[in-house]
């Protein structure tokens, strides 16, 4: 038991203090991802119900690719393409010059990317849930089109797309796991890195486990808090 | 006044609005994505590359099918004691029902299949003493371990949602027949769940295809470990783009099939 508190500990000879610091490069990848998703999310749920068809269709093509695609795979994708293009575009320009893709935007754009794509399906099934009414007062009361969706739609939407998006965003802790495979220095790659050095690898990925269920209950405070502030406004019915 | 006495207004010409003109940009843009891919895959077809890792695609396909095929059948029968454990009145049943879903739903598959596979050796000696090592040794029995344990936890919360979206009135009117309470629920309650149930099961076998992925990393050669060590090899971009291709190829197979089954057992609600 002593042992285990001592490999645990901060400092030189502990693995607390490089656990800690993987436990922060995990949060700030998904706090980093999560507006990019979000962002990206909402235009294409925007795209897909609008009346262009040509819109919709190049919508549903984004969502059936990064749907479809294991995550890990995306991830390379990004990681290896983009180097790939980059290099040849930056050999355009200087021979000769290499170039180095960030692990971390690699995981954001690719995390990003398949966050958004299930993030638009949820923001489309909320758009649908609220009655087309709600435009037409916006209308009546002669708000602009950008008005009626920041002050009459947007608010009912967050209530009705909160659920699905707190699921999301679980899903995306977990999803930063895999970014530990093109060298980022997250949980995981911290977990594995101890368990080599000590031997211990059960004590080290069990607590691996835990840190992330401690982020999921966390998370669910959290989502717990916001449903409530959020459904403050709610009338009554 | 008649129908045809109301004079519509002619349709407004349709213009080139500005979501017309994105739609149509992205919709180029994604036909371009589209022809440059299969132009690069055909540029850069090479008939030795292709005798040489073509097998080896074709053989990690089966293992990517097999793992999950057999995951996911046994994550089925492991799901039912869980469900059932789950809404158990006991606590000393639901209690370690609950933490179980909670624990495997709750954590990355990649950290599960790390803690199976490179965790289990830290038992190393007890293991060969039941001699259980040879299954912990073999990362493919692990990795079918740590999907079958997953899959159940997600599986079990499936058919726990599904069994309790049945009215309790289906429940009392078996009673009120005076059917016994196993053959209520499988005459009469897991019909009617199985409906509910179809759509998440397909949902999870996807997840589950889409998850296989990360086998690779504890050096199972399945499609996405084959695809690697093609990549390792050769440097060829194309070895990943193939993959994709068949991953894509696989899922919306599977999204359609589902689709298809579902429109089919849910005819009768159709109005």
């Amino acid at each position: 038991m002593e042992g285990t508190a001592a490999l645990l500990a901060f400092g030189p000879d502990g693995w607390g203090d490089e656990l800690a610091s993987g436990v922060l490069v995990t949060v700030s990848l998904a706090l980093a991802t999560l507006p990019l998703g979000l962002g990206a999310g909402f235009a294409v749920a925007l795209a897909k119900q609008s009346p262009e068809r040509s819109l919709r269709m190049a919508a549903d093509i984004y969502t059936t690719i990064f749907r479809g695609l294991p995550e890990l795979l995306t991830l390379f994708l990004v990681f290896y393409g983009a180097q790939l293009a980059l290099q040849h575009v930056v050999s355009l320009v200087a021979p000769g010059a290499s170039i180095e893709i960030n692990a971390f935007v690699a995981g954001m754009v690719a995390l990003g990317a398949v966050f958004s794509a299930y993030a638009s399906e949820v923001f489309l099934s909320a758009f649908r849930a609220i009655p087309p009414g709600q435009y037409e007062a916006g209308d009546a009361l002669g708000l602009t089109r950008w008005q009626t969706m920041r002050l009459v739609i947007l608010p009912q939407l967050i209530r009705l797309a909160l659920p699905g998006l707190s699921n999301l965003w679980l899903i995306l802790v977990k999803d930063t796991a895999l970014v530990s495979v093109i060298g980022l220095s997250d949980i995981i790659r911290q977990a594995g890195i101890a368990a080599r050095v000590t031997r211990e690898a059960f004590l080290f990925f069990g607590i691996a486990c835990l840190i992330y269920l401690g982020l999921a209950m966390l998370s669910s405070v959290a989502f717990a808090w916001i449903e409530r502030r959020v459904g403050r406004t709610e009338p009554a019915r | 006044m008649s129908e045809a006495a109301i004079q519509r207004p002619p349709e407004p010409p349709r213009g080139w609005s500005r979501q017309r003109i994105a739609g149509h940009v992205l919709m180029a843009l994604w036909i371009a994505a589209g022809i440059g891919l299969v132009v690069y895959l055909a540029s850069a077809y090479d008939p030795d590359l292709f005798a040489r890792f073509a097998p080896n695609y074709l053989s990690g396909l089966k293992v990517t099918l097999s793992l999950v095929g057999l995951s996911a059948l046994l994550g089925a029968l492991l799901s039912v004691p869980v469900a059932w454990a789950r809404t158990a009145k006991n606590p000393l049943l639901a209690g370690p029902a609950y933490g179980f879903v909670y624990f495997f739903r709750g954590t990355p598959l990649l950290a599960q299949a790390f803690l199976i596979y490179y965790g289990m050796g830290s038992f190393r000696p007890q293991l060969e003493a039941l001699g259980l090592w040879v299954f912990f040794r073999d990362a493919w029995y692990c990795a079918l371990l740590a999907f079958t344990l997953n899959t159940a936890a997600y599986q079990a919360e499936i058919l726990r949602g599904a069994v309790q979206s049945v009215p309790l009135g289906q429940w009392e009117g078996g009673a009120a027949l005076g059917l016994p309470r196993w053959l209520i629920l499988r005459k009469i309650v897991l019909p009617q769940a199985l409906i509910v149930a179809l759509r998440p099961y397909g949902n999870e076998i996807v997840l589950m295809i889409k998850g296989s992925a990360i086998v690779a990393i504890i050096t199972v050669l399945d499609l996405m470990g084959e695809t690697r060590r093609a990549y390792s090899r050769t440097f060829d971009f194309q070895t990943y783009l193939w993959a994709a291709v068949i991953y894509l190829a696989i899922v919306e197979t599977l999204r359609n099939i589902i689709d298809r089954i579902e429109r089919r057992i849910t005819a009768h609600l159709k109005r």
